[in-house]
């Protein structure tokens, strides 16, 4: 116990009132289990109708490391990170100054009474929790002292800002798949904490949360990476290989988590689906590329690392025309870079990805909902285009747990594409080539291995080659193959998930962003607005670009590219493919670890427009 | 008509006939049904051997093509699969990623019967890592080993088999231990490992007919003389052409075509072989009191030949006992790439009883 701390003045209680609008930050030492405790309030808050956020920033480490898990708690329904913080809970001394240094003014420090606190503020109200003593005091088996002392927290904090217990016992019950036993051990360190700070503690601050309709009603909380395993296992994903990665090691485990539930063949007990752990993840899109090639739904996911190392493998798919699916949850870079803080720094090497000539399909997820849908939609793709694409996610949409909406059932059939059984090749007639034009649209027909006929064989090839795969170095045959390649291109920019456009007819800028920022620059339109700033918005939702982002740019005066990299890369790749407007274009791209706020992209865009 | 017209006139008609009827094979397809395009290969290479052993063991089982698939990576090696089984699909893969493009294949449509090809670079130097992780997963399918210890495409560097002390006209002289393709596979777990010479078409062909019948992966290392660049000027009969000018080497373009493919007559024990260069190389054939389901046995008659400077060829290890991948990823019995839709997606029950949960 630091007396410092707890001789402090208590702050008069004239504080003005918050109900649910404030950020609640938790440090926490890596390893010691608070991803139970956190989880739980996050999803308490959510069951009592709150809109919600969760950012888990945690260090690449196994224990010990410091960890910070931020709750934003939005009435107006805000989904984008918050800059400030305005309660703070204390539990890791290696942080403890830094975390109390930190919280915004006027805010409420929570804080681990054993922890060395010395200085302390004069604009923050400080609440002792004896964790000790009341761990002490449970009684409880030695293993699980540290888990369970994070309970502690969550009982102070249910009581001081009112968080419903029943909704508490709720989500530790839906934590442990319905398992009493823990959920009751839990529960009571939660009600003792509880109990001690109803006591103990006298609130003199003006931080609460009330039950709130409008907003989550009908919604689910997931997070990305799930969402896409799921996405995958309903888009009839049959083999998935990986290599682990932070953040997108929990897509594949996900996939082996849901898939013998789901995709185990009634008829016969056994399984409808593949999954393969590779050595390295050159081995992992070899396996997706010769799965695809065989007629196999595949798909790998990895982070930017592991995409670095299959580029020689996505040229080959490309220029193979083989279908293949690779999930990307960016995470920060270059090199190893930061492996456990978000960003979306892979933009242009995914659409570049591979030597030669090379452009790929990539697909934008903004939230878990959509992460499901593009998880049969990357299949519907590859298949229809028989090439390589892309999807990239990122750690905050991949591992983060948001308000989205149920995932909708795949109403669409699969589409598997242009390929020819073995009558289909009888009655060609001796005509068929692997690689010939025939409907204009760049895309040819292929077979599968083990189709019946002599005639349906090829040799599929990374090599020059001609209409009929055979390996061919004469120059028209390669430019013809290329121009045909072009061809099919522009074919895929009419059939890749187009762009989601919200227009204000009084605006006269325009902002386009993708992927996880959208709930930012949501939120900063609302601000700009406020400054009476009308902003029309597009959120891309793939590449190549079709005639609408062209004509959405021609729309407005300055358009605005808000995106989480250093370099601006997907600025970058507009100004290139729209050279013709590309000085309306402004890149506004922040990569710090952390997802863009709605504060940097509204002032961005405020200090832009002059 | 005298006896001997008579017999001349039914000689003749025998002859015509077998003629007009080819031998076929069960599926009543002759062997030229079993070819590819034509090799663009050096004459005399060893592995248009090694591709003629395939077209007539592939033909003699019967095979349907259309049930196979050729796997390959990059190299000389790696050409071969267009040369043989042209009703087949063939895949030239990338550089020593062979394997994972099979795994994904087989996994994909475990009826396939897969045989991939590859060199020692694609092998042993950059595809070292998958070609044990196959061995380890025990992959269905035979791995043939085109093993010439050089870089040929590319015009004569070393590969990672490339013996001690061997000399290379543009790299000097080779001071790494070579690797030991079938010791590699060995202490990867694999369950069939097997050498041979691509002149050597008795015992090639009776080792791929057992391969193709082996559960899991099947490893023939095939000693494959090139004739163009495993060119030994330590050899007191190299290359006359070669050694003479001192060619560099991006402008050698001359290459001789003198030789034909090396095919040596059956032998017991020990045979002394001279290669295209004129360095000779002694081939022995496994003990038979040696016992193919010892792996240690294995490890020590390969070593045992090592250290005695030959090469020792046959059957060194089989294991029926280890379950092959398919059997371990437990897939149900139509090709995944055959499942029809309603077994693919999940039903809207499914779906909506997961969203209850979330």
């Amino acid at each position: 116990m630091t007396i410092a701390v707890r001789e402090a003045p208590a702050r008069p209680a004239e504080a003005a009132e918050n109900v649910n609008d404030f950020a609640i930050n938790v440090a926490t030492a890596n390893g010691s289990g608070s991803q139970t405790s956190n989880g739980v309030l996050v999803r308490a808050l959510f069951k009592m109708g709150i809109p919600v956020t969760a950012k888990n920033l945690f260090p690449s480490n196994i224990q010990g490391l410091p960890t910070w898990y931020i709750i934003r708690l939005s009435k107006d329904g805000y989904t984008g990170r918050r800059e400030t913080m305005e309660v703070q809970v204390c539990m890791n001394g290696r942080t403890v100054a830094e975390d109390m240094a930190q919280v915004a003014p006027g805010g409420i420090v929570l804080y681990d009474d054993s922890l060395p606190v010395a200085a302390r503020r004069k604009d923050v109200t400080y609440y002792p929790m004896p964790v000790k003593e009341l761990v002490k005091a449970a009684d409880l088996p030695f293993a699980l002292r540290d888990y369970v002392a994070n309970m502690v927290y969550v009982g102070v904090l249910a009581h001081l800002l009112e968080i419903d217990l029943d909704e508490i016992e709720a989500a530790l019950l839906w934590n442990f798949e319905g398992k009493p036993k823990p959920a009751k051990l839990n529960m009571d360190m939660v009600n003792r904490a509880f109990a001690w700070a109803e006591e103990n503690l006298t609130k003199t601050d003006g931080f609460r949360v009330a039950p709130m309709t409008g907003f989550n009603e009908g919604k689910i909380m997931a997070d990305g990476n799930t969402a896409a395993a799921l996405g995958a296992i309903f888009g009839g994903m049959t083999v998935t290989s990986w290599y682990p990665i932070t953040p997108a090691s929990s897509l594949a485990e996900n996939v082996s988590k849901y898939a013998p539930k789901l995709r185990t063949d009634p008829d016969t007990g056994q399984a409808t689906y593949a999954v393969i752990q590779a050595e390295d993840e050159l081995a992992a899109i070899g396996m997706v590329v010769g799965a695809g090639w065989a007629g196999a739904r595949a798909m790998t996911s990895t982070s930017g690392p592991g995409m670095s190392l299959m580029a020689e493998f996505a040229g080959l798919a490309y220029f193979a025309e083989i279908p293949a699916v690779v999930w990307n949850v960016q995470r920060m870079g270059p090199s190893t870079g930061l492996p456990t803080r978000t960003a979306q720094p892979d933009i242009l090497s995914a659409y570049y990805l591979s030597h030669g000539d090379c452009r790929h399909v990539v697909l934008f997820p903004a939230n878990p909902a959509e992460c499901f849908e593009f998880g049969a939609t990357a299949f519907d793709l590859a298949e229809r285009l028989q090439t390589l694409v892309l999807v990239l996610s990122d750690l905050d949409l991949g591992m983060n747990v948001h308000i989205t909406e149920p995932f909708a059932y795949p109403e669409k059939p699969m589409d598997r594409g242009k390929v020819l059984n073995a009558d289909e090749i009888k009655a060609l007639n001796g005509s068929w080539g692997r690689y010939k034009d025939v409907d204009g649209d760049g895309i040819g027909y292929r077979t599968l291995p083990g189709t019946p006929n002599p005639a349906a064989a090829y040799f599929a090839r990374g090599t020059g080659h001609n209409e009929y795969a055979v390996y061919s170095e004469r120059s028209e045959d390669w430019e013809a193959n290329l121009f045909r390649l072009r061809r099919k291109f522009d074919t895929a920019r009419t059939l890749v998930p187009g762009p989601v456009v919200e227009t204000d007819n009084d605006a006269e800028i325009g902002i386009i962003s993708l992927g996880s920022n959208d709930g930012a620059v949501q939120e900063a339109r609302s601000r700009l607005a406020a400054q009476g700033i009308a902003t029309s918005y597009l959120r891309l939702r793939a590449l190549p670009i079709g005639a609408s982002v062209r004509d959405f740019i021609h729309s407005y005066s300055k358009v605005f590219v808000v995106e989480a990299n250093f370099d601006g890369q997907l600025h970058n790749i507009l100004t290139t493919e729209e050279p013709a407007q590309a000085t309306k274009l402004f890149s506004l791209a922040k990569c710090d670890g952390l997802s863009l706020s709605a504060r940097f992209i509204a002032e961005g865009v405020a200090a832009g427009i002059n | 008509m005298s006896t001997s017209a008579q017999e001349m006139v039914a000689k003749r008609a025998a002859s015509a006939a077998r003629a007009v009827t080819p031998k076929v094979n069960p599926l009543g397809l002759e062997k030229n049904d079993y070819k590819g395009r034509p090799s663009t290969l050096c004459k005399g290479c060893g592995h248009d051997s090694i591709s003629q052993r395939i077209m007539n063991v592939a033909w003699e089982l019967g095979l349907d093509q259309s049930q196979v698939i050729k796997m390959s990576g990059i190299g000389c090696s790696s050409k071969t699969p267009a040369y043989y089984l042209g009703w087949s699909h063939g895949f030239n893969g990338v550089h020593g990623r062979m394997p994972s493009i099979a795994t994904g294949a087989i996994a994909a449509n475990q009826k396939l019967t897969c045989i991939g090809v590859g060199g020692d670079g694609d092998t042993a130097s950059i595809g070292i890592g998958q070609f044990k992780h196959a061995m380890r997963r025990n992959l269905p399918m035979v791995y043939i080993v085109e093993n010439n210890g050089v870089y040929g495409l590319t015009k004569g560097q070393f590969s990672a088999t490339a013996d001690d002390g061997q000399t290379l006209k543009y790299q000097g002289v080779n001071h790494l231990p070579p690797l030991d393709i079938c010791l590699e596979a060995l202490a990867a777990n694999a369950t069939f490992v097997a050498r041979s010479f691509a002149g050597d078409p008795k015992q090639v062909e009776a080792l791929l007919k057992a391969a193709l019948s082996h559960r899991g992966i099947a490893v023939i290392d095939i000693i494959s003389p090139c004739v163009t660049f495993n060119n030994h000027d330590s050899s007191t009969k190299s290359y006359g052409y070669g050694k003479e000018h001192e060619i560099p080497l991006h402008e050698l373009s001359y290459v001789p075509a003198i030789h034909d493919e090396i095919e040596i007559e059956e032998y017991e024990g020990e045979l002394e072989v001279e290669l295209h260069d004129g360095a000779k190389i002694v081939l022995k054939k496994l003990d038979e009191s040696h016992d193919p389901t010892s792996r240690g046995a294995a490890f020590d008659a390969i070593d045992r030949a090592h250290q005695e400077g030959k090469f020792l060829t046959g059957l060194f290890y089989v294991s029926e006992e280890q379950p092959d991948m398919l059997e371990m990823l437990h897939l149900t019995g139509t090709p995944l790439a055959q499942l029809p839709t309603e077994k693919l997606r999940p039903s809207r029950e499914a779906l909506a009883e997961l969203m209850a949960g979330f």
